[in-house]
This record gives structure tokens, C-alpha cells and sequence, in this order.
């Protein structure tokens, strides 16, 4: 997602320094009303305050000057949000720049925006862009009138003609020059408001990061759903075809008793083999999405998983209530691939799993009395793939495994619901 | 011998359908989901119902379910279940609901048409046919129950046992001789306490009481 949309400029320099022009008078406008609506505020709340201060202190005094003096703070705050709002869409419409409004952190009225730094940016830009948009923007104006002004100068102060041929030639100049002033100025001015009226540095990371953990969610989401669609897939298709397949091979073979030997070999070869591809295949279906585990959980999961290991394996599942079904899932295969390690690499003798959740966190343990001296690195251990599998769901994963053993392989996940 | 099918493929519900009927079931009804089969079995009572685990609407673990509801109101009627894979799960919920006409077997057994037909019948008569993979599954599973009172080697005997092999066939699968079987399943018999009578049914009793004890 972009942060900020850069509006086509219209091409050309004539249409782009007009563009600038309006917008670095806008500018200078608005800065005057800024400075103008603030300063009111200030001024007015400043002499009720001094005026409750140094007046008799009677009622009527009081209740003339306090509401003032009250309202002022919260008066000063609508300008400033206020006013940065205007700013925005001016910068939107003339400069064709969108700034994001920065979250207001949803701060509680009336004293509560007062702290948050989004408050004190806005004000910062209002006062800055005196100087930058209001003088700027008031010299871009002096220069494109400066022919008209010479003459006036010249008029009321009697000069003599030349000196009225040599200021207009200067004039023109300045005329020349007003394009590019305004274009300059209206480079500071979305500088300036870049900075301090669109979001922060930490705020816009911030989001970013949001928008990051979300996109990666659906991303694991989706890629989840397309496992279990194709273990789906499978099983009803091709696992359903071979089994029929093997079955017409089986009853083939066993009506054809008087067929000659080498055709009812080759029969019995054949059923044989469609067997092996649904033994793999089942494996392979087995891989992608085990269904038990979204119809009954980790604990039925795990315990056929446990029951397929060729080691002794000790279980414990003590989980009161469901995770998500990508924590799940997640969870699932670190213990799957943990346990295919057990057997093929640790030489153990026996392994115990623990999972049990505490709060929002899923505790996965996995401990064998093997040889130890398991690293990520280690060529096809898969242990690189277990982290990475935690890191998806924002989990870590912690292996201890001293040379001699035994080895210990921690995952702790966050529930996510 | 009357059955109700239950399964979701089109295609192995057609097969079945030819495979039973050639081993000569009457097949009387053979339906796409859980639903119907419930239906079904209320109005034809067969002596067997043949479920598939997986069926719509959600694809888990209907068949188990239904398997459930059936010998609830329906305890005549045999379970033959069958499914893609073996759950641990599924097979513990099934056996302690049932102990006797009850199957649950792996897909790919229908291949060897003529041990899968012995299945059925012995289902259908009131016997169990557990697949070897079941029964490992469940084994595993208890292996590390410290009131394990079986030797490793009765361990073994008793798994075969579970799958329905025949002293003759344990004393082939392990090569010992036909007298150390026999002593073994005596002494299974002996440890978990079941009086000699119906060998047969003692034999399933045996895997089934052992598997229930953890």
C-alpha cells in the first residue's frame, strides 16, 4: 500500500508553474489565517487569564473571564486540527500531493490531543509556514505583479521615464523568475507539510508493519486453504480412482482363473503397484493437511502422528481450548518434522512431546535421549524449516542439542484466538 | 446376507455395489452421505452397514459418527467401516462403542477382494476385522503405558492376533514353533483374565481389553 498518492501533474512547465503559483499563494492565504485564527485565540485567552489574574476577583469578573479563559485551550485546539485539515486539502487540490492524516491516537477531548505529538507537529508547520508559504508565497505574488507595481511606484513618486524603462525591464525579469519562485516555494511547502502534517516516522513504520503482519496472515491464511483444497482434491479424486482401480485389478484377477499364467501375473503385478501409489499417495495427502486435525485438534492430530513414529514416543497434550487453524497446523508439522528427525537422524530410543497452552501462548516441546549435536544447518534435518515455520506465525524456536544429547526442540506460538 | 452401502465416489460406490453383490451380499441400498445412510438403515435394518469415514457435508469424520449413531439404535446391524487413512482416534472412538460386529479397515483392502469378502462375513457374523495398521497405531499408542503387563514378544502375538491371524499364521509370521504360540496366548489369556470359552471371540476380547486398559 502506498503511503502517500502522487496525483499525476499535468505535463508541461507553463501548466506546472501555474499550478505552483496558486498553490504557493493558497499557501501564504492560509498562513495568514492561521497566524491570524491562533493568534485571536492566544491573545484573547491570554487577556481573560490576565485579567482573572489582576481583576477584583469578584463573581461577575470570574464568570465573564474563567469560561474564556477555559475555552481558549480547546478553541486553539480545533484551529490547529482544524486548520492542518484545510492545509491538506489545500495541498490535495492545488499541489495534487496527498498527505495521510496521522492517527490522532484517538486521545480523549478536551486536554487529551494536547498530548499527543501529532497536536504540537501541526502547530510546528502553522508557525513555520508563515515563513515558508506566507513569505514565499508573497514574494511568487510581488514578483508576477512587479510590472504593475513599478508603474504605480513610478507614478506616485514622480520619477522620470527612464527610470521607468529600467524598472520594467527588472520587473520583467522578476516576472520570468516568479515560475520557477513558485515552484521552489511549493517545494518547501510539501516539504514542510510532508513532515509535520502527515504521519510520523515511527507512525508510518508503524503502520507499515501492520499492514505487513496482515498481508502475511492472509498470505498463510490463503496458502493453508489451498493445502487442505488440495488434499480435498485428492482424496476424493485420485485416491478414490486408484482404490477403485485396485479393486477391478483384484476381482480381474480372481475371475480369471483359467486366463494364462503370465496374464494373471502381470494382473496381480499390476494391483501391486496401484497399491504402492496409494500407499504414497496417502503419504503424500498425509503432508499437505491431516484432517483429522481441523475435525478434532492437535491432541487427536498428534496422536495418530505419535502412533506412526517408528520410536517410542511419549504424549501430553494439555490444551484447553483451540488455537487458529494456521497455529494449529503450524504447530502440527514442527512436531511431525521434529518426530521424522527423532527417527532418522537422533538414534534415540525414545522421545516425549508436550504441548500445552498457557493464555495466548502454545507451548510445543519436543525432547528425545538421542545423540544430540541437531543445528539448523545440518543437511536435510529440516530444522531450518521448523523455525521458519514458527517465524511464519510469529513463533520462535529454540533447539538444544549439546553433542552426546539429549536434544530439546521448543517452539512457542501464539495462540491467535 | 443383506448391506447398506455408504459412500461419496460415485465410482467405488458402483464397485462395491458389483463386489459384494458378486460375493453374494444383497445389497439393498447404497447411499452418497451420513444422512441417507441413517435413513436408510432405519428403514431396511440390514444385517451390515458399509461406511465410508469421509463423507459430505463437512468430509471428516462422518462415517465414524454415524457408525455411532447406528449401534446406538440399531445394535444388530454389523459396522464395516472403511477409510483412506487410520486415525488412532477414530478407531478408539469406534471400539468403545462396539467390540464385536465391527470392522475398520483401510481402503486399500478391497484390492485383495477375497480377504476383504472374508472380512465382511466375519463382521457380519459377529466377529471384528481391525486393519494391521489400526492395530499397530493403537499398540504404539499404549506401548508406553506403565501398566504394560504384556512381555514384547506377547505384545507382538497379541497385535497378530488383532489383525485375525490364526495360531498358524502367528507361528509363520514370527518362525517359532506352533507349542511357544500356543504358550503365549495362553498366557495372554492368563493376564488379562479371560476364562477359556469362545476361542475365537476370546481372541478379539483379548486385543480389545487390552487396548481398553490404558
Amino acid at each position: 500500500m502506498k503511503l502517500r498518492q502522487r496525483v499525476a501533474m499535468p505535463r508541461g512547465a507553463v501548466v506546472r508553474k501555474a499550478r505552483a503559483t496558486l498553490n504557493a499563494m493558497a499557501a501564504a492565504a492560509l498562513a495568514v489565517v492561521a497566524l491570524v485564527v491562533m493568534g485571536l485565540i492566544v491573545v484573547v485567552g491570554g487577556a481573560a487569564l490576565w485579567s482573572l489574574a489582576t481583576g477584583p476577583g469578584d463573581v461577575a469578573h470570574g464568570a465573564l473571564y474563567a469560561p474564556v479563559v477555559l475555552a481558549s485551550p480547546i478553541l486553539l485546539l480545533w484551529a490547529i486540527q482544524g486548520l492542518a485539515d484545510v492545509q491538506r486539502a489545500r495541498i490535495r487540490l492545488t499541489a495534487g500531493v496527498e498527505i495521510t492524516t496521522p492517527s490522532t491516537d484517538n486521545r480523549r477531548w478536551p486536554l487529551g490531543p494536547w498530548r499527543s505529538v501529532t497536536t504540537w507537529r501541526a502547530l510546528a508547520f502553522h508557525l513555520a509556514t508563515v515563513g515558508i508559504g506566507g513569505v514565499g508565497g508573497a514574494a511568487v505574488l510581488a514578483c508576477w505583479l512587479s510590472p504593475v507595481l513599478v508603474v504605480a511606484w513610478v507614478l506616485a513618486w514622480h520619477l522620470p521615464y527612464p527610470v521607468l524603462i529600467a524598472s520594467e525591464f527588472i520587473a520583467l525579469v522578476l516576472v520570468v523568475v516568479a515560475g520557477r519562485l513558485a515552484v521552489l516555494v511549493t517545494g518547501w511547502d510539501l516539504w514542510l507539510a510532508r513532515a509535520l502534517l502527515g504521519p510520523s516516522r515511527n507512525e508510518e513504520l508503524a503502520r507499515r508493519v501492520e499492514t505487513l503482519a496482515q498481508s502475511r496472515a492472509d498470505i498463510i491464511k490463503a496458502t493453508d486453504a489451498e493445502r487442505r483444497r488440495i488434499e480435498r482434491d485428492l482424496h476424493d479424486g485420485a485416491q478414490q480412482t486408484l482404490v477403485s482401480l485396485a479393486m477391478n485389478l483384484g476381482i480381474a484377477h480372481n475371475t480369471m482363473t483359467d486366463a494364462p499364467e503370465p496374464a494373471r501375473q502381470a494382473i496381480a503385478d499390476a494391483q501391486d503397484e496401484a497399491l504402492v501409489a496409494l500407499a504414497e499417495m496417502r503419504a503424500l495427502v498425509r503432508g499437505l493437511h491431516p484432517a483429522v486435525l481441523s475435525d478434532r485438534g492437535l491432541d487427536a492430530a498428534l496422536s495418530g502422528l505419535v502412533a506412526r513414529t517408528p520410536v517410542p514416543v511419549r504424549l501430553t497434550v494439555d490444551v484447553p481450548s483451540r488455537c487458529s487453524p494456521s497455529v494449529e497446523a503450524v504447530a502440527y508439522f514442527i512436531v511431525a518434522e521434529a518426530l521424522t528427525n527423532v527417527a532418522k537422524h537422533s538414534s534415540a530410543s525414545r522421545a516425549e512431546v508436550t504441548v500445552t497452552r498457557d493464555g495466548d501462548q502454545l507451548r510445543v516441546i519436543i525432547a528425545d535421549d538421542g545423540h544430540g549435536g541437531a543445528t539448523p544447518t545440518t543437511d536435510g534435518s529440516g530444522l531450518r524449516g521448523l523455525a521458519q515455520r514458527a517465524a511464519s506465525v510469529d513463533g520462535t524456536l529454540t533447539i538444544d542439542s549439546p553433542a552426546g544429547g539429549p536434544t530439546t526442540i521448543t517452539a512457542e506460538l501464539l495462540c491467535g484466538s | 446376507m443383506r448391506v447398506v452401502i455408504a459412500e461419496d465416489s460415485v465410482l467405488l460406490r458402483a464397485g462395491l455395489t458389483k463386489l459384494l453383490t458378486e460375493g453374494g451380499f444383497e445389497v439393498v441400498d447404497a447411499v452418497p452421505d451420513a444422512e441417507a445412510l441413517l435413513r436408510s438403515v432405519t428403514a431396511h435394518t440390514p444385517d451390515l452397514a458399509l461406511i465410508d469415514v469421509r463423507m459430505p457435508p463437512t468430509h471428516t469424520d462422518e462415517g465414524i459418527r454415524a457408525a455411532l449413531v447406528i449401534r446406538r439404535q440399531h445394535p444388530s446391524v454389523a459396522l464395516m467401516v472403511l477409510s483412506q487413512y487410520v486415525e488412532e482416534r477414530y478407531a478408539t472412538d469406534l471400539l468403545s462403542a462396539a467390540t464385536s460386529s465391527v470392522g475398520y479397515l483401510l481402503k486399500d483392502r478391497i484390492a485383495h477382494v477375497t480377504d476383504f469378502l472374508d472380512a465382511v462375513r466375519r463382521v457380519a457374523a459377529g466377529g471384528t476385522a481391525l486393519d494391521p495398521e489400526v492395530v499397530a497405531q493403537l499398540m504404539v499408542r499404549h506401548r508406553t503405558d506403565p501398566m504394560d503387563r504384556l512381555t514384547p514378544r506377547e505384545s507382538e502375538v497379541l497385535r497378530l492376533m488383532a489383525e485375525g491371524r490364526s495360531n498358524h499364521g502367528i507361528v509363520e509370521a514370527l518362525r517359532v514353533s506352533p507349542s511357544a504360540v500356543e504358550k503365549y496366548v495362553t498366557n495372554i489369556f492368563a493376564k488379562l483374565d479371560l476364562p477359556p470359552t469362545d476361542v475365537d471371540h476370546r481372541r478379539v476380547l483379548a486385543v480389545l481389553k487390552y487396548l481398553q486398559s490404558a
